[in-house]
């Protein structure tokens, strides 16, 4: 009796045991957190392949019967118009964005980074603090003007705007730029590379797993936006998919199936770009430390 | 810069030094953030300021001094909706801060210590974040709907019964809170990335010391952390203040106000009532919250934030 006691007190004291019950605990607590959130988009996917009979039901189905692929086809015609139009206005505005983001945000961290002038650090502090201004403190001068220009229901007050950089992806690249190397720039220099051809030759094929965060970042941000979508398009056909999803629930309020189908379709884009590209969301969050 | 190149430089182009050229090339190069600056942003924030002079509707507008801001700040609900909307902020950001960023600093501290599958949790922890707000509204609308809702269900079956949830003044905003937590995986990234750049040697060099795991954490994790928390916690305030389209989507606002956050009750006000006036000194006084707000974090964070610079060993 006394042995037995002594060799689970003596199993119970080893490291190894100690080490493998942490482990047993830290593995634990994570699974169940990984289990809750992952619920909700499991029980979306199965809300939007219920018979309307089993929507409501409780206690809850858990696996609809029959799977009801015909709610995917009811939820895309049951719009005015076309459901492609919302896929496709999506793309436009989150693509258009990229291309304007990285060509504006490119150059400018470029010269925050490299080039020597009279106010830059003033400039760059300003840069800074913009990132913490609330967008709601200019939207509704800029939506008179944008009004006025005659460009409400149109994407140019979505877009226009990304051509003239944003604080945040300035403070991206340039942290990017900041870690190639300066001696690569006094070679170019020497070679007699000017600054645009050490921009071009030099500093921009190297930035591109940078420029690749960007565009990433970028495109999430422009698909998941709401706010300004929201106050500037309100024909339909230039809804993104955002709106057309708003739109639903205030219509048809109760539509389940229909509305997740909707949110899922919504959600497919960002989520298939960030399993694709997981590294370099990662990345860009180490290097910002900030999420988008 | 070398010389010989200068020499060169200033063959080509009579007159202007390369310092001056490379500045003027420089201020091209910055020029559409400039202009951008002055166009979408100090032009409309001086724009919004004077406006908030104004009163506005569809048709007019005339100028009325201080009235907005002496409307806003009144206590009278049928007149200001500006308290209300700041409690129903305050409420959600006091809770909801604290939890996201307690649950993204616990998870970081697990997945740290170098277990199996941690970048398989990562992703896991991280999606949500990247799924748009507005379906992800659809979904907590769908799973905390009283009568069917899957979270009634499970409460349910620990005889909690009848909560109404989103239909309630008294809970609704919860629900939000919540499903910020269900978001907290964006903080898990930022705290990751900080507790990996913590260099090991210390962890190792207060173990020789005799520092138990208890100590190593509030020695070595906590100040080594602390920058990172510090930057969390800023970005969490104002991104809690500016919630949106959950409550947009989800109630509109209600029950009876509950969940009229700040931004919606000034996007309310601006688009739907076309008081861009009165709107305008919403906006302002909301800038300048969050500006005190950060100010005053930025303030506290000498006391608790730890640069490694101050003691003079930086890298």
């Amino acid at each position: 009796m006394v042995a037995i006691h002594a060799a689970l007190e003596a199993i119970y004291r080893s490291k190894r045991w100690n080490v493998r019950l942490q482990n047993f605990v830290v593995h634990a607590v994570l699974l169940i957190g990984a289990v809750i959130v992952l619920f909700p988009i499991v029980w979306m996917l199965s809300t939007s392949l219920k018979p309307p009979t089993q929507v409501k039901k409780f206690p809850p189905v858990w696996i609809p019967n029959p799977i009801m692929w015909e709610n995917y086809i009811r939820a895309f015609t049951i719009f005015p118009v076309p459901f492609w139009t919302f896929v496709r206005n999506s793309l436009f505005m989150s693509l258009s964005n990229v291309v304007a983001s990285v060509m504006s945000n490119t150059i400018v961290a470029f010269a925050f980074a490299r080039l020597r002038f009279r106010g830059s650090q003033v400039l760059f502090l300003v840069v800074l603090s913009t990132m913490m201004l609330p967008a709601q403190v200019t939207m509704i001068p800029l939506f008179i003007l944008f009004s006025k220009l005659g460009w409400v229901n149109t994407y140019k007050p979505l877009i226009v705007p990304q051509f003239f950089a944003n604080p945040y992806f300035i403070f991206l690249m340039r942290q990017f730029y900041t870690t190639i190397p300066k001696e690569l720039d006094d070679a170019a220099r020497i070679d007699g590379c000017g600054v645009m051809g050490l921009f071009f030759r030099i500093m921009l094929p190297l930035a591109r797993p940078a420029i690749g965060i960007l565009a990433i970042f970028e495109f999430t941000g422009t698909w998941n936006w709401f706010l300004e979508p929201l106050i500037y398009l309100s024909k339909m056909e230039t809804f993104p998919l955002a709106l057309a999803l708003s739109y639903l629930r205030a219509t048809y309020r109760v539509l389940w199936s229909e509305l997740m189908v909707v949110s899922f379709v919504s959600m497919l884009p960002p989520v298939i770009l960030f399993f694709i590209a997981q590294k370099a969301y990662i990345q860009g969050i180490v290097i910002t430390g900030v999420e988008k | 810069m070398n010389a010989n190149t200068s020499a060169i430089e200033r063959r080509k182009h009579p007159g202007l030094t390369s310092r001056q050229r490379e500045e003027i090339i420089a201020y091209l190069l910055i020029s559409p953030w400039i202009i951008g600056f002055l166009m979408f942003t100090l032009g409309p924030m001086v724009a919004s300021l004077g406006l908030s002079f104004f009163e506005t509707n569809l048709f007019s507008s005339r100028f009325v001094g201080l009235k907005n801001y002496a409307t806003l700040i009144s206590l009278d609900e049928t007149k200001s909706l500006f308290w209300k909307s700041l409690y129903n902020t305050a409420y959600y950001a006091v809770l909801s801060i604290p939890l996201t960023i307690g649950a993204g600093f616990l998870i970081a501290l697990l997945l740290n210590q170098n277990i199996r599958g941690q970048s398989a949790y990562r992703v896991l922890y991280y999606l949500p974040a990247v799924i748009p707000n507005v379906a992800a509204s659809m979904i907590w609308l769908y799973l905390f709907q009283p009568e069917f809702g899957i979270v009634n269900w499970l409460l349910s079956l620990f005889h909690i019964e009848g909560i109404r949830w989103l239909l309630d003044p008294k809970t609704a905003k919860l629900v939000l809170v919540i499903m910020s937590v269900w978001g907290a995986g964006g903080n898990m990234l930022v705290f990751l990335a900080g507790l990996q750049g913590i260099p090991t040697e210390l962890y190792e060099a207060a173990t020789i010391d005799g520092a138990g795991r208890w100590r190593r954490f509030t020695h070595v994790t906590l100040p080594m952390i602390s920058p990172t928390l510090f930057f969390v916690l800023v970005t969490s305030i104002i991104s809690s203040f500016q919630v949106f389209s959950n409550a947009y989507v989800m109630t509109g606002g209600g029950p009876a106000n509950s969940t009229l956050m700040y931004v919606l009750h000034l996007y309310l006000v601006a688009f739907r009532q076309y008081r861009m006036g009165y709107a305008s000194a919403l906006a302002w006084v909301f800038f300048v919250i969050l500006l005190l707000f950060t100010l005053l974090v930025f303030k506290s964070s000498r006391a608790w934030v730890y640069y490694e610079t101050e003691i003079g060993g930086g890298r």
